[in-house]
């Protein structure tokens, strides 16, 4: 048994028993994490190198957390202070990296796409950390193994996705990964968060309304508001969109029900978030960073078998 | 195919087995007992529910180790993950390594490494069902062993449980 795809570009691109093969083996690195020891040596002949073109702390970390515990020797590279800033291509980058004899590529990237372009390039397996607003897999896996930890299974349970849909990789990720592992899912916020021809293109159900959808759901995944991908504003201020759409304390109190609370982070506290939601017993946050280093180990673990044809029995 | 064990000669060696390790371990205060994923952990269940009947009252701490991660062979295969279930240290313990057949010694050697994790025993001792002589790639040994059998490289052992297979029983193919 092992993954059909050679690179982790985006769960668009994986069968149910891939994802299913991924949480099979992150619940052994689970256990591994929480040993004394807390490292292994499987890839101890591998050498990772993590390409960040854009800015990240949580991802990168959990990235480099999961190489460092496989065993894997790490180099890191930041696109500030790097030679992209003079000017060279993606392409020169990376084939310069690689020859330094160099096995795998985990990228981050601004523009959606990056890591599919470099997979035509290069015959090392590529992970992608997340590229423009396009996907970011690892983290719906995380979640969706989070989701599975808390409440047993994903077959049929209800899952919110709440807030900038539009500008979030984090969101079609997740859609793709609940919806094959049989969520029912629903995205919510406002209507100019959230991009036309939803329902038909991607199988969720849309709603404007959050106190209907959280009224619904077993799981809220609350998204930040991205200013930064925001050329023109799509809502008035900070401050009506968190009355509006902010998940807060009073509002799951009047719900009289358990939502579970998750969120990718960084949180805008006060703003998608309340601080009182998000240090309550009903979010799972720390939790999914736990499991975003076991995850992210499975996933570092299964494409290196993909390595110069070695199997994964 | 030539019967090595049959049902009852695999119950006489898993009862001989177990009186042999109470001999050397008494009450078990001191000792474990791990099972080698994934196929030594049926034996290592007999020789737990054995000894568990043979000492009535008397806890034994026993735990299962999968060795994927630490194989030697991850430069050519990589293997999906059995569980690991080991929630006591294994610090100044003596630990009893319980696998089906003994072969070239590599999952030992594994095994060794991956148990490291969870402390440094006082003493390792190795149980097998059936050791398979003149066959072995690293300087290891069973200290209690259920059958030793010669048997050339194209030749298998496979050891079946009632519990998996239908029967109890060792052949040679």
């Amino acid at each position: 048994m092992s993954l059909s795809v050679n690179h982790l570009l985006g769960i668009r691109g994986l069968q149910r028993q891939d994802i299913e093969l991924i949480f099979q083996t992150a619940d052994q690195f689970k256990e591994v994490l929480q040993r004394p020891i807390k490292k292994v040596p499987s890839l101890r002949d591998t050498t990772i190198v993590n390409l960040f073109f854009e800015n990240s702390t949580r991802t990168r970390i959990s990235f480099e957390l999961a190489e460092k515990r496989l065993g894997a020797d790490v180099v890191n590279f930041s696109a500030s202070g790097s030679s992209v800033s003079k000017g060279e291509t993606l392409i020169d980058t990376v084939n310069n990296i690689l020859s330094m004899k160099v096995d795998m590529v985990v990228m981050r990237h601004s523009a959606s796409g990056a890591p599919h372009f470099l997979s035509r390039h290069i015959d090392v397996p590529i992970v992608n950390a997340g590229d423009g607003i396009n996907e970011h897999p690892t983290q719906a896996l995380l979640d969706a193994f989070s989701i599975r930890e808390k409440l047993g299974s994903l077959a049929g349970k209800k899952v919110a996705i709440c807030g900038d849909i539009m500008h979030s990789r984090v969101a079609l990720s997740n859609i793709y990964c609940l919806k094959e592992l049989g969520a029912e899912v629903t995205v919510v916020g406002p209507p100019t968060l959230i991009p036309k021809h939803m329902e038909t293109a991607l199988g969720v159900n849309v709603s404007y309304d959050i106190r209907e959808t959280l009224a619904w759901c077993d799981v809220a995944n609350v998204l930040r508001i991205q200013l930064e991908r925001q050329n023109t504003p799509l809502f008035s201020s900070l401050r009506e969109y968190s009355l509006a759409y902010g998940v807060n304390r009073k509002l799951l109190d009047s719900l009289q029900k358990e939502v579970v609370i998750m969120h990718p982070g960084p949180i805008n506290r006060g703003v998608e978030l309340d601080s009182d939601v998000a240090d309550s017993g009903h979010s799972i946050i720390l939790n999914q960073v736990e499991n975003g280093v076991a995850v992210r180990m499975a996933v570092l673990y299964l494409l290196s078998g993909k390595k110069s044809g070695k199997l994964v029995e | 195919m030539k019967t090595i064990l049959n049902g009852t000669q695999v119950a006489i060696t898993i009862d001989r087995l177990c009186h042999q390790l109470i001999e050397n371990h008494l009450d078990f205060s001191q000792s474990v007992l791990i099972g080698l994923q994934p196929r030594g952990i049926y034996l290592s269940d007999r020789i737990y529910h054995t000894l568990k009947k043979l000492l009535p009252g008397v806890h034994i701490n026993y735990g299962k180790l999968d060795i994927t991660f630490y194989r030697d062979d991850f430069n050519t295969q990589l293997h999906v993950p059995n569980e690991t279930t080991i929630d006591f240290s294994l610090e100044n313990k003596k630990v009893i390594l319980v696998d089906d057949v003994l072969y070239t010694g590599r999952t030992t050697r594994s095994a060794l490494d991956a148990m490291l994790d969870f402390g440094r025993p006082s003493v390792v001792e190795l149980l097998v069902l059936i050791d398979r002589r003149f066959t072995r790639q690293l300087p290891i040994q069973a200290d209690y062993t259920g059958r030793t059998v010669d048997a050339i490289i194209s030749e298998k052992v496979k050891v079946r449980w009632s519990d998996r297979d239908g029967k109890d029983e060792v052949i040679l193919e």
